[in-house]
């Protein structure tokens, strides 16, 4: 019994579309806590993206690494430097 | 130009990770402010690995664990069936590394960043240059 | 600045889509990455290594040496953030530490980062010890447990933390985790094999060669995680402080 769900292509293309438009807007907001919220939201929907390939451990790896490690040194580095970005 | 068509939507993988490249390249480059670069170095990391790990992807495959590892039923299958039946397991194991190389890589920048307002006062790039120049 | 570097990228963009012409299908089983190294791995992991994880078996065994100095690069890295970050207070009159503030913390945060963090810590332990069998492995068990960590650091103070994990004992765990899987490769040498080949350990173990590859794997992924657990902590301790070690975000 084989998973053969691995390659529907519109849930596919769907998380695509966050995953693209998430990166967007963590590159252009301003203020640099929402940056690094919205960055890990990306994260999450790459996790998402990787148990859609069947790659189960590095979508593991990369839900506890990014969506919970990665995001709080972001915000813990910009609590410590000015909040607003000039570009 | 139907089979131009089909050749885009069959490698339409190709196509997200190359829109994820360009913009972490293009916000490594040109943003000012250095946490916005790191942020693109990230996501550039994050498009990279996503290439790798689409590499591997074989149609109508499994996860690569097998399932019945110890049971009292073995499946015997040939040699050539096992194989097209699991994802190729290569590039996930190089990818694990990748990824916790990259935070640790994070880490590190941000503590330079740190280090740079503690002396600087500024994270703008061109007003560091400018302190930089007097 | 930036109409320079949107030039570049676009002109990067349109080569590598002119050379994506010659790759291989999605999904392809006869892709030229599929075919000569994984699949010796996939027909020979189980009856060699008895681990029916493919991925685990790849990390801890047949590419052992790789992930040994992945785990001495995160070490490094915790390092280097110890090095730049922390101040000399020896000009600056002694500043008194070790007493905990508890005028602002929540109730509600901190009754529920209680009940949360034990369960965070027994699934990562889960992680760890299963990781033959399902996704996981060191890694992420290791990173799970730091996580719980941090939990506890943001819901109280990260004083209140940092009494009970002091700075230097983690440091020197890092180390031990280190030296555990370098310590289980180098007592191959001493048994008579090669380097980080477990299969040899089965003289000491009592065991098959086969049995003492899938006990030596294990060994070392809780090498890994102790290494990754205190790592984590200490980079969220020694960034959200500033170095200072007394007020957390």
């Amino acid at each position: 019994m084989t998973l053969d769900a691995s390659l529907l292509w519109q849930f596919d293309f769907l998380i695509v579309l966050m995953v693209i438009i998430c990166a967007v807007a963590a590159l252009t907001f301003k203020d640099l806590i929402t940056s690094a919220v919205v960055f890990g939201a990306y994260s999450f929907f790459m996790c998402l993206l990787w148990t859609e390939m069947l790659a189960v451990d590095v979508a593991f790896t990369e839900a506890a690494v990014g969506a919970g490690v990665s995001t709080v040194l972001f915000l813990g580095t910009a609590l410590h430097i000015k909040r607003r970005a000039k570009d | 130009m139907a089979e131009i068509i089909t050749d885009i939507i069959s490698k339409y993988n190709y196509w997200a990770f190359l829109i994820l490249l360009l913009m972490g390249l293009h916000a490594m480059i040109s943003k000012n402010n250095l946490v916005k670069k790191v942020l693109g170095m990230s996501i550039f990391q994050s498009a990279i690995i996503l290439f790798y790990v689409s590499i591997g992807e074989k149609k109508g495959a499994t996860i690569p664990i097998l399932a019945h590892g110890h049971g009292t039923e073995q499946v015997h299958q040939t040699a050539a069936q096992m194989v097209a039946g699991f994802v190729n397991p290569l590039p996930h194991v190089l990818m694990l590394t990748a990824i916790v190389v990259g935070v640790s890589t994070l880490g590190v920048a941000l503590a330079l960043i740190q280090k740079i307002y503690r002396v600087h006062g500024t994270i703008e790039e061109d007003e560091i240059l400018e302190n930089i120049k007097e | 600045m930036k109409l320079v570097s949107l030039v570049v990228t676009l002109l990067l963009g349109a080569l590598l889509l002119m050379a994506t012409a010659d790759f291989p299908d999605w999904g392809d089983p006869q892709s030229p990455a599929s075919l000569h190294v994984s699949d010796y791995y996939i027909e020979n992991s189980m009856e060699q290594t008895s681990v029916p994880n493919f991925v685990t078996s790849i990390l801890a065994d047949y590419r052992g040496y790789d992930t040994m100095f992945e785990t001495t690069v995160i070490f490094c890295a915790g390092l280097t953030v110890l090095t730049l970050l922390r101040r000399n207070h020896r000009r600056q009159k002694k500043v008194v530490m070790s007493r905990p503030k508890r005028e602002n913390q929540d109730l509600i945060l901190t009754s529920a980062a209680r009940m949360i963090a034990p369960m965070m810590q027994i699934f990562a332990l889960y992680v760890v010890a299963h990781g033959h069998h399902s996704p996981g492995g060191g890694f992420q068990g290791g990173v799970i447990l730091g996580a719980s960590f941090i939990l506890l650091a943001l819901a109280y103070d990260l004083r209140t933390i940092l009494d009970r994990l002091k700075e230097r004992r983690a440091l020197i765990m890092c180390g031990i985790g280190v030296a555990i899987y370098a310590g289980i490769g180098a007592g191959c040498l001493l048994l008579g094999g090669n380097f980080l080949d477990y299969g040899v350990w089965g003289k000491v173990l009592g065991v098959s060669p086969v049995e003492a590859r899938s006990h030596g794997m294990l060994g070392v992924e809780i090498g890994v995680a102790i290494t990754v657990m205190y790592i984590m902590f200490s980079l969220y301790a020694d960034l959200s402080s500033g170095g200072e070690m007394d007020e957390g975000l």
